[in-house]
């Protein structure tokens, strides 16, 4: 046969739609590499926007006040009841004694937050050898200064328009040219509740929170989880009733997250009456949705088992109960670790469910205890998103890098898990 | 004082009862002529007194926890004066209510001295139904620990028992699962059958206006309470349209890419990267959606002259698209992968070239599966929740524009849901009949998708 160099009619043909046919392969792996791409470069996207937005709240400013704590501002025993908003403020007046109007006084006194007067609070009943002493104080700044000191207020527009008036960046420029004003590393955020005031906004409160909910969901959707599993896949017999639960795992790990919240909303609450915006119930909403995910996974590990493990242990006289338990379950138990940490994955980001049993609420105090009202990690940034303050944009996103790092560890653990102890039979 | 320690007691009586039936067992057996006698192992008959200890305590204790308060309840009614007494059940619950704040230490404001009697007695019911149920549980405990402790003998089957216990509780845990599935129709439908008799069914249903706000006094306007649920249901399907427009294209043709012609190192970079997408929290998409996304949708289409929502029907359908890629990239990857090699193969020998193998066998092949990974991809976007909180609108409109906001169902079960609730307005009960209408609908997509998926597999194994 001739090889195709002459260009015979037919050759001059076929070569022509080889060329079209490999064209259009080539095409088509260009498409397929497009869409791979888009859909990275969408995540890349979404990071870079949550760390450019989120990295600057882990800084603060603060102001550096020369207090003198005079002994008429505490008329009382008890230190704690004293005026500390009154001390600051003369403070203030004193270090710009060229403000002299009341509304300009107003405006000084913005430059500080209302956690500094806690903070002097603190400091006193701590010490209260410090009244009749003079003190230098770093005290938390206002979120606005906050935000100047950040350069995320644009100065360009018109004095109306923005938050932080001529007078103010005047007054700034003072403190900034005395060294009266800094940037320090966020502790507020690491080790305080939720707040109206975003400088003094923390996220532990929601960290416990979730915790504790975790903690309810983990204690019971494992043991619960690999119960069933072992049942399934061990024990039930091939009938319509095995079938039934089966199609109802399935289906439950597919039902929307929000209709969990309405079970919880009118079973566990308004029948049960267990308190509401508790981890407690929380806990017992986030184990039903996370159930189907463990048991999917720990039946996928006891399948992975070969029978020839099974049969060795019930030739030997083991029971079908001893067997699963004493061979089958241990050889199967990193599976099923790995599938519970995706799970508790899941459950750590979940927040529709929660908004339906009124984990919304907004609260200070950090809890103590899994019936205390809570707030979890990402409801807190939803209802820090939802918040107008500018400096709350920043918070948002800095709680999100924060739940992000969970979830990295977690995932990560499952990975590393599965790397140790995967057995290849 | 009992009742504190009660739980710690009973698991102390417990290991008691583990140590006594492990010790009688051992005893008969030595009696018999040595371990070896006994029918099951030591721990055997340890372990069914200690459950025969437990079991029947912890059932007393849990009926006797379901029944406590409706008990007092009916009680404390029937003791109060005739002052406290009210024909109207809210009010009713109301003193009740107040009688059990005070209980528990919240003392309201102004306190009726009658109230805080009531109070006084409930407790002193209460710490007398404390105390018997506690004595009769540290009886109960004991005397059916020795009904076992007597049935221990060599040729006793204690291993049978025990594992029959154990084979119970599994299945007990497994049907979980199917007590789940009835909590959640429970929940929906008693509330939803409420709403209907309030609103007719065909009114919900095919109604086309949406604006739940019932007037609180007659001549109020603009609260008409109206309850159409069309445009809901509009916007709704208009949302996930957009997101499956996005992630089909996207997530299809990545999966085709990546097992059908990347190389392994580039796979196996890729694929965890694209499952990142997956675990990143809906609560962040909502967040990237609403700042970052919506405002830029807003911008450029002002650029081309259009005028575009901030709470954009598109900025919320785009990112859901974007979350939703992994989904469908990695079912439609199952299902390529179980597509036989022989099929791909026979096409090579033919001289097809890698796209048309992929095109004209492993597609057509592999379709119906990627179909069933398509409905669930559906009926997650339908479900999602919080992405369109944050970025869909609240307005229930009518209307196809992308560009202009719409609302979803899911965005308007947490609306009427989040904060004060009262289970008789319509309003509340909304919610739940929304919730019932989104149940069944994922429930048909999810049955249909789930039965096309395993049929398709069941085809090539």
């Amino acid at each position: 046969m001739q090889t195709g160099n002459q260009d015979t009619p037919f050759n001059k043909e076929f070569n022509k739609r080889l060329k079209r046919r490999y064209n259009a392969e080539r095409r088509f792996k260009r498409l397929g590499l497009l869409a791979i791409f888009i859909a990275l470069g969408f995540l890349a996207f979404l990071l870079s926007t949550v760390i450019s937005n989120g990295y600057s709240a882990f800084r603060q400013t603060f102001i550096q006040l020369d207090i003198f704590f005079e002994k008429s501002y505490f008329p009382n025993e008890d230190l704690a009841r004293a005026d500390y908003q009154t001390i600051i403020k003369s403070t203030l007046r004193e270090q710009f004694p060229e403000v002299t109007s009341r509304q300009d006084k107003q405006l000084l006194y913005s430059l500080v937050s209302n956690g500094a007067a806690f903070k002097l609070m603190n400091m006193v009943v701590k010490n209260p050898k410090l009244i009749n002493t003079r003190q230098l104080v770093w005290v938390p700044a206002n979120d606005d200064i906050d935000m100047l000191m950040k350069d995320k207020i644009d100065m360009s527009q018109p004095e109306s328009d923005r938050r932080i008036k001529d007078k103010v960046f005047s007054w700034v420029e003072t403190l900034a040219s005395n060294g009266r004003i800094t940037m320090k590393f966020n502790t507020t955020f690491f080790t305080s509740g939720d707040s109206r005031e975003p400088e003094l906004a923390g996220i532990l409160g929601a960290a416990k929170g979730s915790f504790y909910t975790l903690l309810i969901t983990l204690l019971l959707s494992f043991p619960i989880g690999v119960a069933a599993a072992i049942y399934l896949e061990e024990f039930a017999p091939d009938n319509r009733a095995s079938a039934f639960i089966e199609v109802n795992i399935n289906n439950l790990a597919a039902v929307p997250s929000i209709i969990f919240g309405l079970l919880g909303l009118a079973i566990f609450i308004n029948f049960w009456g267990i308190p509401r915006s508790t981890p407690l119930v929380g806990g017992l909403v986030l184990t039903l949705m996370t159930l189907p995910t463990i048991i999917i996974a720990s039946r996928a590990s006891l399948k992975s088992v070969p029978p020839s493990i099974r049969e060795a242990a019930l030739g030997i006289g083991a029971s079908k109960i001893q067997t699963v338990f004493h061979h089958v379950l241990p050889l199967a138990m990193p599976g099923m670790l790995t599938g519970t940490i995706i799970g508790m994955a899941q459950a750590l980001g979940e927040t529709a469910p929660l908004l339906m049993i009124g984990m919304v609420a907004f609260i200070v105090d950090i809890p103590g205890s899994i019936t205390d009202p809570s707030a979890v990690l990402p409801v807190q940034i939803y209802l820090w998103a939802d918040s107008p303050e500018r400096a709350f944009t920043e918070k948002t996103s800095a709680a999100i890098l924060v739940l992000l790092a969970f979830l990295v560890v977690m995932n990560a653990a499952a990975v590393l898990l599965r790397k140790k102890f995967e057995i290849k039979w | 004082m009992l009742y504190d320690y009660l739980l710690p007691l009973l698991l102390v009586l417990t290991a008691a009862a583990f140590m006594v039936g492990r010790k009688r067992a051992l005893r008969m057996a030595a009696d018999y002529g040595g371990i070896r006698q006994l029918h099951s192992l030591p721990n055997h008959y340890g372990s069914m007194m200690a459950l025969a200890c437990l079991l029947p305590a912890l059932l007393l204790y849990g009926i006797w926890l379901s029944v406590e308060t409706s008990v007092l309840d009916s009680r404390i009614i029937h003791e109060l004066p005739p002052t406290l007494l009210s024909q109207d059940a809210g009010a009713q619950a109301l003193i009740i209510n107040d009688i059990k704040n005070t209980v528990s230490g919240n003392v309201t404001v102004n306190q009726d001295a009658s109230i805080e009697a009531a109070a006084a007695r409930y407790q002193a019911i209460q710490q007398k139904s404390r105390s018997a149920m506690c004595i009769g549980l540290l009886l109960l405990a004991p005397l059916s620990s020795f009904i076992a402790f007597r049935a221990i003998k060599p040729a006793f089957r204690a291993r049978n028992v025990v594992e029959g216990i154990i084979r119970a509780a599994l299945l007990l845990c497994s049907a979980v699962a199917i007590l789940t599935t009835v909590g959640i129709l429970l929940s929906v439908i008693f509330e939803s059958i409420r709403f209907f008799k309030m609103i007719p069914l065909q009114d919900f249903l095919f109604g086309l206006s949406w604006s739940p706000q019932m007037a609180i006094r007659a001549d109020q306007a603009g609260s008409s309470g109206a309850f159409g649920a069309v445009p809901i249901f509009a916007g709704t399907f208009l949302i996930a349209a957009i997101a499956m427009l996005v992630a089909i294209p996207i997530g299809l043709l990545s999966a085709i890419y990546l097992s059908e012609f990347a190389s392994r190192g580039f796979r196996t970079v890729v694929k965890p990267l694209l499952e990142i997408l997956a675990g990143i929290p809906t609560v962040v998409y909502g967040f990237f959606a609403a700042l970052t996304v919506a405002p830029l949708i807003r911008e450029s289409g002002g650029f081309f002259g259009l005028s575009v929502a901030s709470e954009s029907a598109l900025a919320a359908g785009l990112v859901m698209g974007i979350m939703i890629i992994p989904f469908v990239s990695s079912l439609s990857d199952d299902v390529i992968h179980a597509v036989p090699q022989a099929l791909r193969d026979g096409s090579y020998g033919l001289g097809a070239t890698k796209f048309e193998t992929v095109r004209l066998v492993i597609f057509p092949a592999a379709l119906p599966g990627i179909v069933g990974g398509v409905l669930l991809a559906v009926s997650r976007a339908i479900g999602e929740t919080m992405i369109v909180v944050m970025a869909a609108g609240l307005a229930a409109n009518l209307t196809a524009n992308p560009l202009k906001a719409v609302t979803t169902v899911t965005v308007q079960i947490v609306t009427l849901l989040v904060g004060d609730q009262e289970f008789d307005s319509p309003k509340t009960l909304a919610a739940f009949a929304l919730g019932l209408i989104l149940f069944i609908f994922t429930l048909i997509l999810n049955v249909i998708a789930l039965r096309v998926v395993r049929k398709y597999r069941e085809q090539y194994e």
